[in-house]
């Protein structure tokens, strides 16, 4: 339904997992469980060696045998955003894509319910990356042509030209208003 | 011949034991006969014996190209293909015939690898099932092999699981054996998670390693193209052959003297293996998890030194990835306007409006969702709020690992996913956003951080599904990532899909089983 149950339902994984995997049932479980197929080929040795206990050492220590973290609580985030009206206007605008169910608009509030959780995070002091190639010199060629050529092929796979210009509907109109939007928008409901 | 490596293959291909042409027919076949499995956008069937004529010649010669000369190959459909459509499984591209080739691509071809067709996959990119495309969800092979089939009553056609995403077609042509190696591509895990949840190897190599000209952008910070084949050693193969400088793409860079040949007995007495604590995260499968600490365990035994480590961040990265893919997605997509090329509406009435009818033509709903709230993350209002601190988190979770690999780590072992392939019908149970946050909870730190990484198949399941694991090194040391990955592959005997498949197409037990 929302970031807000997601986190619920994880969070109560979770806990479950704590209560029903004890250390000793996790090893327990994981002698009976332990699917593998190690050096079996072919269907007959597939069936017959499914299962394979490890009696002498039961888990890898190093390995930790219960997750180590949990999602990050609904009460550490903060107020869930509201989408008012005018900016879903000027999203619809600025991205020329059209939400076009509420579902869409629910989806778009999620999506920042879920980006919320980086505020738990402290970047104090911390420098935006933009590129994992910060600290490599990156190669530049000479400033000269060497492409190129192809306008005939390119505009081949445009729907409308003329000459050698694509061809675009009168410019310099703005977007119709929401509700003629929607009429003009084919299967859009919202 | 389907179930061989690229390896054993090219030794056949050049001593005259196989025939290119024979073998291109014969993957067409299968292509044909596994049709349901919807692994393929468009079947390039004409050029593929055309190109297979041309390996034949050079193989009679005695002069073939190299080692994939003839090598039936897979390329994920949005890799531009001159001449042959490129879909990246949306409307918007429906009809689009690129005039050129990606360099990945153009590189294949250069050395006699045949195209057998365009991968299918999520629609551009964005999913991690490939169950969100135009031309509808690709299906498990796994499906429909027996170890699956005898766990399930059902018929096979009312329950299958996925392929995991978003290159799930790329990963289902190499484990339905009708192409050797497949092209994807991987921005959180796009070529890693299916290849977990197939049974196939796949490779994400370091950014900038190999040239992204001709891959349709998705994030372009973080965008590699992936490697899938059936060996470690085939993918060691295929990236000596596509890494390297582009002059297309200013972000490659020249390439380490490499590899072509893995040593085949790796000593991992030298090596720190780290096992990253953070990676036991919640949901995490106790099948996956005991396959986990197998490994661990046959490093132990085997000399090496494990060492549980901790990356901190790690539980943010994913929310990270978010808001730094959905910005990069609504910059991206603002190219697809309908009139240069891709779809274009029948609304003419203002510029704007053919602008915004295209687009709500050609994209499906997760595209669309995912460039509304990439716009909305680049508000001014929010830019510094989402944008800007998700790429502070970044940085910290890049930091993470350069701070373990200079404590002396050399690699870190990790799974690949929470758990084997889910049924479709209950993947289909959650939106697209929710799953591709579990999905990729794995794989796409290392996205962030360009460093390279590869999951191997290590068994199968109790349900006979594949669990694969992962290997990440630090930047540009792909060979000894892929050494200890050989090293793996060599010890824990996954099967081959061809045990329980017959390549004729038909599941050996199918008759007793899918009832």
């Amino acid at each position: 339904m929302s970031v807000f149950s997601l986190s619920i339902k994880r969070a109560r994984l979770g806990v479950l997992l704590q209560i029903t995997r004890p250390e000793i049932n996790v090893f327990g479980n994981y002698e009976k469980q332990v699917t593998n197929i190690g050096t079996c080929r072919g269907r007959r040795n597939y069936i017959a060696g499914v299962t394979r206990t490890f009696s002498t050492k039961v888990y890898n220590s190093k390995v930790p045998e219960i997750p180590t973290w949990k999602p990050v609580p609904e009460d550490l985030l903060p107020p869930p955003s509201k989408v008012p009206v005018d900016l879903v206007d000027k999203l619809e605008r600025l991205a020329l894509v059209d939400f076009r169910t509420k579902q869409g608009l629910e989806c778009l509030e999620k999506a920042i319910r879920f980006a919320d959780q980086l505020h738990v995070v402290d970047t104090t002091g911390v420098e935006p990356m933009d590129s994992v190639l910060e600290d490599r010199a990156l190669y530049l060629r000479e400033d000269a042509v060497t492409d190129g050529d192809c306008a005939e092929e390119l505009l081949m796979l445009s729907k409308n030209t003329v000459e050698e210009y694509f061809v675009a509907p009168p410019g310099n109109v703005p977007l119709p208003k929401r509700e003629e939007r929607t009429a003009m928008l084919k299967h859009s409901e919202f | 011949m389907l179930r061989l490596t690229i390896r054993e293959l090219a030794r056949a291909l050049r001593e005259g034991k196989i025939s290119p042409t024979e073998l291109c027919r014969r993957c067409l076949n299968r292509i044909k006969k596994t049709k349901h499995l919807n692994a393929y956008i468009t079947v390039t069937e004409e050029l593929a014996l055309k190109q297979a004529q041309e390996a034949e010649t050079r193989l009679l010669q005695g002069k073939p190209k190299g080692p994939l000369d003839g090598v039936p190959f897979a390329v994920k459909d949005n890799f531009c293909t001159e001449n042959i459509r490129t879909t990246c499984a949306s409307r918007m591209l429906k009809d689009y015939t690129p005039p050129y080739n990606a360099t990945v691509v153009q590189k294949l071809f250069d050395q006699g690898a045949v195209l057998m067709g365009k991968a299918n996959m999520d629609e551009f990119a964005m999913g991690a099932g490939s169950t969100d495309g135009a031309f509808g969800p690709v299906r498990n092979p796994w499906s429909y092999a027996a170890p699956y089939r005898e766990q399930t009553g059902v018929a096979a056609d009312s329950d299958w699981v996925i392929t995991g995403g978003s290159s799930g077609g790329s990963a289902a042509a190499v484990a339905s054996l009708t192409s050797y190696l497949a092209l994807g591509s991987d921005t959180g895990g796009s070529t890693r998670n299916p290849g977990a949840l197939c049974g196939v190897v796949a490779l994400k190599p370091t950014y900038g390693l190999l040239s992204r000209h001709g891959l349709i952008p998705l994030v372009n910070s973080m965008d590699v193209p992936g490697i899938m084949t059936r060996s470690v050693s085939d993918a060691a193969t295929v990236l000596g052959i596509l890494q390297g400088l582009d002059i297309r793409d200013s972000t490659t860079g020249p390439a380490p003297s490499l590899l072509t040949e893995l040593p085949e007995d790796f000593d991992v007495r030298n090596i720190c293996v780290g096992i990253p604590k953070e990676y036991h995260a919640p949901g995490l499968s106790e099948e996956t998890l005991a396959q986990w600490s197998r490994v661990a365990d046959m490093f132990e035994r085997a000399g090496a030194r494990v060492e549980q480590v901790s990356l901190p961040h790690t539980q943010h990265s994913i929310v990270c990835y978010h808001v730094l893919c959905h910005a990069e997605v609504a910059s991206n997509m603002a190219r697809f306007d309908g009139l240069e090329y891709g779809h274009r509406s029948a609304v003419d009435s203002s510029t704007e409006a053919l602008y915004a009818s295209t687009r709500h033509e050609g994209f499906n709903d997760v595209v669309r969702g995912r460039i509304l709230s990439g716009n909305y993350f680049l508000l001014k209002q929010n830019y510094q709020h989402y944008f800007v601190k998700a790429q502070k988190v970044r940085r910290l979770i890049a930091n993470d690992f350069k701070r373990m690999f200079a404590s002396g780590v050399d690699i870190l072992l990790t799974p690949t996913t929470l758990t084997d392939a889910a049924r479709h019908s209950d993947f289909m149970q959650e939106d697209n956003r929710t799953r591709s946050a579990q999905e990729d909870v794995f794989t796409q730190p290392v996205n962030m951080a360009g460093l390279p990484a590869v999951s191997v198949p290590t068994a199968l399941s109790r349900r006979g599904l594949p669990i694969g694991l992962q290997l990440i090194s630090p930047a540009l040391q792909e060979k000894k990532l892929l050494s200890v990955a050989q090293w793996i592959e060599q010890r824990v005997g996954f099967p081959s899909i061809s045990d329980y498949v017959d390549t004729k197409g038909v599941t050996k037990r199918e008759q007793t089983s899918a009832g």
